[in-house]
């Protein structure tokens, strides 16, 4: 059996609040030992010194675009986007064409996944019918089918009547429905944060309030039903505070933040950059930090990338026109590390929001590296600086707000499975 | 200022809206001989690229150009939903393979002219983007209170309308507060844009009190699309709050003067009697409107390459 | 009689005795240095190499000159009737008004003066760095069939003066034009003649020579200066951004 040996990284696994020097090894796909000073012969040996070790991160969210999409993202070009980011697991949005509804398309997925995929594929179900806020879709059977979790992302349930009953329904299989919260009546036309910068911009505004309002409404049916509601990328100071006091109530309410979302003003969208278009829109500054302060105090439980990818010629169109959504699986740990060089995060924290938090929200494994674990990691070096060419990425598309930055933070290399998938100087390996 | 882009009043300083006012004061006067043309931007191209259409304007522009005796293309793409997907970018490509001297551009949307001009080598001239900005229209409207009222600066400019969805309301703001005057908005609530006080102008729901003092009362057009989003109930109810007649005038000072960007919309922003007469300058703004558009086209014409001017 | 115009004596030229000047001299077509303007030069110096700016003409100079320029135009015109003084902006401009004052004490008659401005017509625009600014032009008087005298301060290269009677054209057309050149400093590019010229000065290219004073009318201090092509010229170099500058 191959056996691999990590060795000389600083060890971090929040499942055991483990934060010490020392060597990882893996033998038949599993974590077996871990020590310092390990010397394991006809081991195959990566070298992580001066690097973290961590469980591989897992990302809640995001948009594979297959079936249907596959001109600017199929699932395996996704996966290999993942692994290059670190992400040992990804759950997939239902969005795609044909919607994934029903129990076919999500064994499709698992399928496609199964052959195509370096990173795990966790497919999630839509909560209605075709997206379109209406009839609950067959939870039970889309569990059976390996489902994760329930939601019509990139739309809204806007009817009350319906949102209730879905998160009713969703007691029978303890699977979380994931909300997309924005009133659309309140967005409107809105394409950017309103405020001073949708003023100085000329374009339609997407107030705060249309995120806070279905933030609210949604925490109180969850609470009235007594569902596990999760609540996609929050942006607003307002609904990182309702969820605050929801959760002091006890209402089962888990969230995520995106990268963008953590680091990125409204003010970044001043060039009238269509990579910069992203709902829900990029915030002011005092929501980007109610957000941040979120993510510490553990009111915002992880970090979940929304991966959107969109082709060039449709983000070439003007701004009101082109479509919502930028990629991030290979920039995510680069930009979230701006938490822990602030101080914000100690690297323990980071990684339980990359990895432990979200695995336990999908009631998935992973975010572990406790012995007997399946062997799912990352050799992060937080400290090497690269400039990001989303050209030379292995995501189809390119819509990133940071192509051609220069991060600090990189991948060295990415384990599933006892498999080393990824190393950044040898590329995707499977 | 040769291959510069001219893409809003934000970007240009005192002394540059002094210099194209000065430049424009002698347009004028060629409008005036017979022979309404001078060789200056002979064997230059103009490109007016309009993707929302505008008589008015465009018109305005293939004028100012001829009397330079620029050569003019006027390009007008279809903006129905089939050539909607068409990449905005690929246009300007092409046309960028025409050589031109300068491309006027207007669209639905704002930021479209940027997104044009960051790829272009020749300088594009923003003939208005979505509610962004449409700084040939505020310049005009600078010239025309200079010429009427000697200066700009101390001078109070009261803006009357649908502000949230006017490009001619943001140029003018930027304008006139670099020329040192006080700018006022007056609209009902819906159509005052977010934080806009942030740009240094004081926004009030009342007509009257927006009126007081006023030397420049600017009304801009309501368009009927706007109370089928319920900006506000009924062209009535605007006509008879915000609606600017004689008697409303009085609010302003006794010398005040009257300025629309055009068309009126008789009844609604204007009366019908102001609409036509003294104290309104509407037409002289359209003239002006040559005048600063050919100011514009002879001072920034011309495609700046690695080394020197072609 | 050369040197008496260089000199600046008062008195010595009076109205009548203008006619006592031997006008073939200094209207010279084609610049053609005397030998009494050459010895006015300090000997020895080398044509060019100045140590600072050096006055060709003031004040009093310039009105003598206009004084007789405004003899020879009245010499030479039939009909002083069709006569249209049009001076090119800025240095043109108190020139021929004080022509146009000139012939009035003269001959009593009132000749219109046009101002009109060369810049939209200048041929150089391609290579400016910046477009320059523009300057007034007024045409009082239809210029169809009248004897259109163009008025510059400096003509040098002469495309000011091309520039000019291109603008001219579009306004109407002259029966004759002509030229009055206050110093005609040479270096000719294009084949353009003065038919009345106050001084010829002999200069070398990359000088600047400029009026400079109240440019408006001919009041205070008005002079022709010389100056070494470093010194900041702001007439000349918002006509052309060429070195050596000039009309």
């Amino acid at each position: 059996m191959t056996r691999m040996l990590i060795r000389g990284g600083r060890i971090l696994d929040p499942s055991e609040d483990r934060d010490e020097a020392g060597d990882v090894l893996i033998e038949a796909g599993t974590i077996s030992e871990i020590a310092a000073g390990l010397d394991v012969p006809g081991a195959e040996v990566l070298d992580a010194k001066g690097a973290w070790v961590a469980p591989g991160f897992v990302d809640l969210h995001c948009h594979l675009r297959e079936p249907g999409q596959e001109y600017k993202e199929d699932i395996a070009s996704g996966g290999r986007a993942a692994v290059a980011g670190g992400f040992t697991a990804v759950a997939c949005m239902a969005n795609t064409q044909p919607v994934n509804d029903d129990p076919a398309m999500t064994d499709f997925i698992l399928d496609r996944a199964l052959h195509d995929s370096p990173a795990r594929v966790y497919p999630v179900a839509a909560a209605t019918r075709g997206l379109e806020g209406q009839v609950m879709t067959e939870m039970v059977a889309l569990v059976d089918a390996g489902a994760v979790a329930f939601s019509d992302d990139g739309r809204t349930i806007m009817d009350s009547g319906v949102m209730r009953r879905v998160l009713d329904y969703s007691r029978l299989v303890a699977a979380p429905v994931i909300v997309h919260c924005e009133d659309r009546t309140l967005v409107s036309d809105g394409v950017v944060n309103e405020g001073p910068v949708s003023t100085k911009l000329g374009l339609p505004g997407n107030p705060a309030v249309a995120e806070i309002v279905h933030i609210h409404r949604d925490l109180l049916l969850a609470e009235q039903v007594g569902a596990h509601l999760h609540v996609a990328h929050v942006s607003t100071a307002g609904g990182v505070e309702a969820i605050r006091r929801a959760r002091e109530r006890g209402v089962q309410v888990t969230a995520e933040v995106t990268p963008h979302h953590l680091t990125l003003t409204d003010e970044a969208t001043l060039g009238y950059d269509t990579n910069t278009k992203v709902a829900p829109p990029l915030r002011g500054e005092a929501d980007v930090r109610a957000c941040r302060a979120g993510l510490v105090d553990g009111t915002l439980d992880a970090i979940a990338t929304d991966h959107a990818p969109h082709a060039l010629h449709e983000k070439e169109l003007d701004f009101a026109s082109a479509p919502h959504g930028l990629i991030g699986l290979e920039t995510a740990a680069a930009v979230v590390l701006d938490l822990v060089r602030s101080g914000e995060l100690t690297p323990l924290e980071w990684v339980r929001r990359l990895s432990t938090n979200p695995a336990r929200i999908l009631r998935k494994s992973g975010g572990s590296l406790a012995v007997g674990a399946s062997a799912d990691l990352v050799v992060i070096d937080p400290e090497r600086r690269w400039t990001y060419d989303p050209v030379k990425g292995h995501s189809k598309s390119r819509n990133s707000p940071w192509a051609g930055q220069t991060l600090t933070g990189r991948v060295v290399a990415t384990v599933v499975g006892g498999r080393l998938v990824y190393h950044v100087d040898r590329g995707i390996l499977v | 200022m040769i291959g510069r882009d001219l893409l809003g009043i934000e970007d240009l300083d005192r002394s540059d809206i002094e210099r194209i006012l000065q430049t424009a004061e002698h347009m004028g006067e060629i409008g005036e001989r017979e022979v309404k043309k001078v060789p200056t931007l002979r064997g230059r191209t103009l490109v007016n690229l309009f993707f929302e259409p505008s008589t008015r304007t465009q018109t305005s522009f293939e004028i100012a150009g001829k009397r330079l005796s620029a050569d003019v293309v006027n390009f007008s793409p279809r903006s129905s939903s089939l050539t909607k997907a068409e990449s905005i970018l690929d246009t300007a490509r092409t046309l960028d393979a025409m050589d031109p001297d300068a491309v006027v551009v207007r669209h639905a949307v704002a930021g479209v002219p940027k997104r044009i001009a960051d790829v272009l080598e020749a300088p594009v001239i923003n003939a208005g983007d979505g509610a962004h900005e449409h700084p040939t229209q505020a310049l005009l409207d600078l010239f025309t209170v200079r010429r009427e009222k000697g200066r700009i600066d101390g001078l109070t400019v009261t803006i009357v309308g649908d502000i949230v969805h006017s490009r001619v309301a943001r140029s003018n703001i930027y304008g006139f507060l670099k020329m040192g005057a006080e700018v006022r908005l007056a609209a009902p609530p819906p159509m005052i844009p977010a934080a806009v006080e942030t740009l240094g102008v004081k926004a009030f729901t009342s007509l009257r009190e927006a009126l007081d003092g006023a030397d420049v009362v600017m009304a801009l057009r309501i368009q009927n699309e706007r109370f089928a989003g319920s900006y506000f109930p009924s062209v009535r109810e605007y006509a008879a709050t915000f609606g600017i007649d004689r008697a409303t005038l009085r609010y302003a000072k006794d010398d005040a003067i009257v300025m629309h960007p055009g068309p009126v919309n008789r009844g609604v922003e204007l009366s019908h009697d102001l609409a036509d007469h003294r104290p309104s300058v509407i037409l002289d703004q359209v003239r002006n409107g040559v005048s600063i558009r050919m100011a514009v086209l002879y001072l920034i014409s011309g495609r700046l390459h690695r080394g020197g001017v072609a | 009689m050369s040197r008496l115009i260089g000199h600046g004596r008062p008195g010595i030229l009076k109205g009548a005795n203008a006619a006592l000047l031997t006008p073939s001299r200094e209207t010279d077509k084609g610049a053609t240095l005397t030998q009494d303007e050459v010895q006015e030069k300090a000997p020895g110096e080398p044509r060019g190499a100045r140590n600072g700016p050096r006055t060709i003409l003031d004040e009093t100079g310039i009105r003598r000159t206009l004084m007789r320029i405004a003899h020879e135009i009245l010499e030479r015109t039939e009909d002083p009737g069709l006569l249209y003084l049009v001076a090119i902006p800025n240095g043109g401009v108190p020139l021929a008004r004080e022509i146009a004052r000139n012939l009035r004490q003269i001959a009593g008659i009132d000749v219109a003066v046009g101002i009109l401005d060369t810049t939209l017509y200048r041929d150089d625009l391609t290579t400016t760095a910046e477009r320059p600014l523009l300057r007034l032009t007024e045409m009082p008087s239809a210029v169809d069939g009248r004897i259109v005298i163009l008025v510059d301060d400096v003509v040098k290269t002469g495309r000011t003066i091309r520039a000019a009677m291109d603008a001219l054209m579009d306004f109407g057309r002259p029966q004759v034009v002509q030229v009055v050149g206050l110093v005609d400093r040479g270096h000719r590019e294009l084949p353009i003649k003065l038919d009345y010229v106050g001084k010829n000065v002999p200069t070398s290219p990359n000088e600047n020579l400029r009026l400079r004073g109240d440019a408006g009318e001919l009041r205070g201090r008005l002079e022709l200066v010389l100056e070494p092509s470093d010194a900041a010229d702001s007439d000349d170099s918002s006509r052309s951004a060429r070195k050596g500058g000039g009309a």
